[in-house]
Order: C-alpha cells, then structure tokens, then sequence
C-alpha cells in the first residue's frame, strides 16, 4: 500500500469573531492523501475551503484557532507544535502553501531571488548565498522558468509568469503536501494551462510528493486531481474519483454543484442550471 | 459541536432552473440600439513607449442583450471597458449611446450618463473603502437612486431584499466590514448592490471570477431576471470561455485590442474561425474532450 502523505482525522477549527462568537469553518474534516496523489477540494465560496488550507498546516493565528482533531504529515503528528517550531520544521518542508492571492501579495521590494533566500534562511540550512543561487537556477530551468526572473522583482513579471515563480519558491524544499488555494483562478486560460502543467511536472518529478488543490473551477478541478471532494458548510459531503464526482455523484450537493458545470462543448448551452431562487 | 442538521443548513437540492426567458436565439438585432463604437482606439503613451491598447474596434450593443467580451491578460478589455464607462476617452473613433453621439463633455453630462451605466468591477475588494461597513455600502445605493428620504424601515427591507437575491443575509451582515466576507461574499454583495441601482448598462468586469458554479448559476438567473424585467443591457468582460458560451446573447473576442471575431456564441465558440479563438477554445479545461498537456510550451 502506498505511503500516506497526509492523514487528517476529525479536525476541527473555529473563527473567533469580534463579537466573541465561534465560527466553526473547518466541522470534522477527516481525509488522507497517497504519495503521488492529488486531491481537489470544490465547494461553495464562504464554505471553508481557504479556512481548511490554513488549518492543515498546524500554523494558527487569531482569530483563528484549533478546536480538535489530528493531522500527521507522513506520519508524523504536526497538532498541537508550537507555532515557532511549525514555522521552522513544517512548512514549506512537510507542508508548502498557497494562499488565495498570492501572487498579488508579494512584498514589491525584493527579488524573486531573494524570497527564495529567505525561505533558506527561515529554516536555518546550512547553504551560502552561491549555493541558494545554484539551486534556484537549477530548479528553475527544471521547470521551465527564465533563470533572469531570479533578477527581477515580482511586479515585473506577468501574472502567469508570477504565479508560477510563487509556486517555484514556495516548493523548493520538496514539501511533502503542497496546498494550493486557486492557484490559477485570476489567470487567463493560457497562463493557467502552463501553471498546471507546471504543478504536474512537480508531482511526476517527485518535487511535490502529494498536491491539495483547491478552486470552484470544477472542469479545471477534473482535468488536474485524482481525487474531488465537495465541501458545505465546514464539512465534507463526499468525496470519490474526479470522474465518479463529476458524472456520477451521489450526495444532492455535490449533485447540484455538477449540474452547473459550464463547458463550451456542443449540447451544453441547452441545459438548465439550478438556481437557488430566493424565497 | 453541531452537526449540519443542527445547524439547519439546507442541503437538499431543491433549486429550480435558471430560465432564460423563451428565446436563447433572439435576434437582437431589432432590438433599439443602447451603445455602439465606431473605430474606437486608445492610444497610451509612457516614456518611450507607445501601447494600442484598443484598436479600431466597432461594436453595437443593444437594448436588453448580454454581451460577453473575452480575451486573454493585456488584450484591452479594461481599457475599452473604462471607455464605455466614461472613465477615459478614445483617442480616435467614436462612441454612440442610444443612436446619437455620446457627450460626456461636462461635469453635469457626465453625471446624467452614469445615471445610466453601473459596474462591477474584477477585484471585490478594492471596489470598497474598508473602513465602511457593509450597511453603509447599500445605503449609498438607495441614496443614489433618489432614496435618501425614505423611512428608515423602508430602506431596511430594500437592503434585505437585495441581499435575499443573492442569497446574504441582511442581518448577519450588519455590522460587518468587507474584509470579514469572503471574496465570493463580497461578490455577491457587488451584486445586490447592482439590484437597489438598476441602471440601463450593466458592465461586469469578471463578476464571478470568485463565485463557486452553484453560486454563479444563482447569480447568473438574478441578473438574468433583472435583465429581463428592465430590458438592462449587460457587458460581461470574462476569461470564462464556459460562462461565456453559455450566457451571451452574442460574444465579441478581443486579441491585441482588436476585435478578432464575433457573433453568435454557437458561430463564435464551436465553430470558430479566427486562429486566435481556436488556440483559446483549445486551451479551455472540458469534461467531455481531453485537455492536452502535452502541448504546453513554457515561455
Ligand atoms: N477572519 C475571519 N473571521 C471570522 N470569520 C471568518 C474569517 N475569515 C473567514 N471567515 C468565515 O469563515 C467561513 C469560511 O471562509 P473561507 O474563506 O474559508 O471560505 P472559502 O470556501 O475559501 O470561500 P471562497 O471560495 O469565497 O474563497 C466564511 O463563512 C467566512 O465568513
Ligand atoms: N494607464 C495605462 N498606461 C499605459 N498602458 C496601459 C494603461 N492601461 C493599460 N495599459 C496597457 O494596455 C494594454 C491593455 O490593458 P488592459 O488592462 O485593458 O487589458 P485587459 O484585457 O483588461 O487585461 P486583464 O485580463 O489582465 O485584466 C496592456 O498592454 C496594458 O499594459
Ligand atoms: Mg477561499
Ligand atoms: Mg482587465
């Protein structure tokens, strides 16, 4: 049986809002992904997904917190560390993140160049500046990157190209779980389509040894993971092969989520939507 | 902890069907015109550098239809958009609104027009201030819309009703700022705001870029039904090829700020002709026709 990369059991978290409120976004999420598998997350917006790509990672600050549950990354058991010890041993080596935006978020000042540095420098490994360079570049024509936008500030570059440098940085430990939060939602099609290629090529190359990827683009969704899981409400509702979940799914949710798949393939135009109407 | 029972989340799927009306095939063509363009250019200039960012490009959109303009990252759909809202001015050609020539010369024109034209915008988040609560958002609508002396009741239930339509609730939103929504909520909200306005042009610059499909299909029937109760002519500017397909009255494709081709969405996006729009329609992730990888050159 092929190692399990990730294993999360009955976690839950909560929001806790200005009012004093609890805001459980993530309601015992149980779920496991194979080395060598992805695993998609679809779901309504506000259902939680973003708030489930943050709790895998053990990392929690207000107002968000852990409630319950366990997540072990390759066996290991990260619930619980202290967030300085997360910050060191577990992300970007056991888990590498994505978040919504990304791409737009990086800090203007610096060069591509340097954020890998620093993520060198934040695990404190024992590597010069000549030697970071030298893997940078390597991982970089690996994948198809121009070694020049090591050079360059973020803003420089094309969303599609800048998104791909984001995901290039962010994996350069070989994490074991990526998760990546609409990692192409902002880019046009062509852009998105290098992108992907580009994450599958880490997969196959053993760079990324298990990918969660999360987006509501559920033919996008079909074409990238082995796996689809929908998300409501906090909570999984089902989940099974991207081709079961797609033409066969089982839960009304899911089934209503599939209906409104929008494609432009002949004979689709004809079919009607669920709408929810108001009441 | 409560299960999605307790929390009475409705899970059942019982939505009804997005309508269309009873026409998909209309021909617009009869319809009144609401805006036309005639060779219309932008030409930016910074340093050295000279960008033609819209090209000569003729359009005519009329009264009630949905039109989907679609193209990749630089194609100069923001820049016409902008035109087509008065924000910036063509460099050359001429833009039409209702057959005669659009003056927005004055300060006072100007304002008459925007009575009329209404956006939403790519990015939920920079389209509000976030030090203003979400109520206040709405009730500048209502303001807006001639309501400023309305009993404060009355404008309480224009506010739930806007949310209701697109399924936020009024009252776990008072109170709130933007930044405690999530994007697809605040999407939605950009939406209800469009309810209380009503104008006759709607531009959408990707509306529901953020929006899950059940959402969206939610959505897309609300703007649909305002559309088709106010005769409101609506611009969708989208890299969603599917939505795009699906939605549009007609589809106008946009490459290096030109208008490469356009027509019916059957014509434009299953029979396309332009090698342009076959490369895009080919890059489209589908269900039911492989998405080639293989393909894919890095640049
Ligand atoms: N900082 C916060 N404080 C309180 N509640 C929050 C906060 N951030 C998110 N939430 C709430 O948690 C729930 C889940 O939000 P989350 O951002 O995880 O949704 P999502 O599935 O990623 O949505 P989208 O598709 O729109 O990105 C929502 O109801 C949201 O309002
Ligand atoms: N104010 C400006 N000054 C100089 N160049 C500009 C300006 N605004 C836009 N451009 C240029 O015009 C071209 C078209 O840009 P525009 O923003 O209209 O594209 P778009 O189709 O909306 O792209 P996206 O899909 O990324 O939103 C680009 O090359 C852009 O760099
Ligand atoms: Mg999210
Ligand atoms: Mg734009």
């Amino acid at each position: 049986m092929a190692k399990k990369m990730l294993e999360v059991n009955q976690l839950t978290t909560k929001y806790i809002t200005r009012q004093g409120e609890d805001v459980y976004s993530v309601d015992h999420v149980s779920l496991d992904i194979e080395e060598g598998k992805s695993l998609g997350i679809a779901g309504e917006s506000g259902c939680g997904k973003s708030t489930l790509a943050l709790s895998l990672m053990g990392y929690y600050f207000a107002p968000l917190h852990y409630t319950s549950g366990t997540i072990k990354v390759d066996g290991k058991d990260i619930t619980g560390l202290d967030p300085d010890v997360v910050r060191k041993t577990v992300l970007g080596t056991d888990v590498a993140y994505i978040p919504q935006a990304a791409m737009n978020a990086l800090n203007p000042t610096r060069k591509v160049g340097k954020f890998i540095e620093d993520v060198i420098f934040a695990h404190e490994l024992p590597m010069d500046k000549k030697q970071i360079r030298e893997m940078a570049e390597q991982r970089f024509a690996k994948l198809g990157l121009p070694v020049d936008a090591l050079d360059k500030h973020s803003v420089e570059l094309s969303g599609g190209m800048r998104q791909r440098v984001v995901i290039a940085v962010s994996t350069i430990l070989n994490p074991k779980v990526l998760i990546a939060d609409e990692p192409s939602s902002a880019l046009d099609v062509t852009s998105q389509k290098m992108v992907i290629k580009m994450m599958k090529d880490m997969m196959a190359e053993g760079m990324v040894k298990s990918m969660i990827f999360i987006t509501h683009e559920l033919p996008l969704l079909y074409n990238v993971t082995d796996d689809i899981m929908v998300m409501y409400a906090g909570q999984i509702v089902e989940r099974g092969s991207a081709k079961e979940m797609v033409f066969d799914p089982i839960h009304p949710y899911s089934r209503g989520l599939m209906r409104s798949i929008l494609v432009p393939e002949e004979g689709t135009r004809d079919v009607k939507l669920p709408a929810r109407r108001p009441t | 902890m409560k299960t999605n029972e307790e929390k009475n989340v409705q899970l059942e799927d019982k939505r009804e069907s997005v309508t269309f009306g009873s026409d998909r095939n209309k021909d617009f063509s009869k319809e009144p015109m609401c805006l036309s363009g005639r060779g219309v250019t932008r030409v930016f200039h910074t340093g050295k550098t000279t960008t033609v960012a819209v090209d000569h490009v003729d359009f005519d959109f009329h009264k009630g239809e949905l039109i989907s303009i679609v193209g990749e990252s630089g194609s100069g759909k923001t820049t016409l958009s902008k035109m087509l809202l008065g924000l910036l001015e063509p460099t050359e050609g001429e833009i039409f609104f209702k057959d005669k020539p659009r003056d927005i010369s004055s300060g006072a024109k100007k304002k008459e027009y925007w009575q009329g034209i209404q956006a939403i915008f790519q990015d939920p988040f920079s389209s509000y201030n976030v030090f203003h609560k979400i109520d206040s958002v709405l009730l500048d609508c209502i303001n807006m819309r001639g309501g400023k002396n309305l009993p404060k009741e009355k404008k309480y239930e224009m506010m739930a009703e806007a949310c209701s339509f697109v399924n936020l609730k009024f009252a776990e939103l008072t109170n709130k700022y933007p930044f405690e929504l999530s994007g697809g909520q605040m999407q939605r909200l950009m939406i209800a705001r469009i309810f209380l306005l009503k104008p006759d042009i709607l531009l959408a610059d990707e509306p529901t870029s953020m929006i899950d499909a059940c959402s969206r299909a939610t959505i897309l029937d609300m703007l649909l039904n305002l559309r088709n109760e106010t005769g409101m002519t609506v611009i969708f500017i989208t890299h969603d090829i599917g939505l795009a397909y699906y939605i549009s009255d007609s589809v106008y494709i946009m490459e290096h700020g030109k208008f490469v081709e356009s027509g019916k969405p059957d014509e434009v996006m299953l029979h396309p002709k332009a090698a342009y729009t076959k490369r895009l329609i080919s890059d489209v992730p589908k269900i039911h026709e492989p998405w080639d990888l293989s393909t894919v050159e890095f640049h």
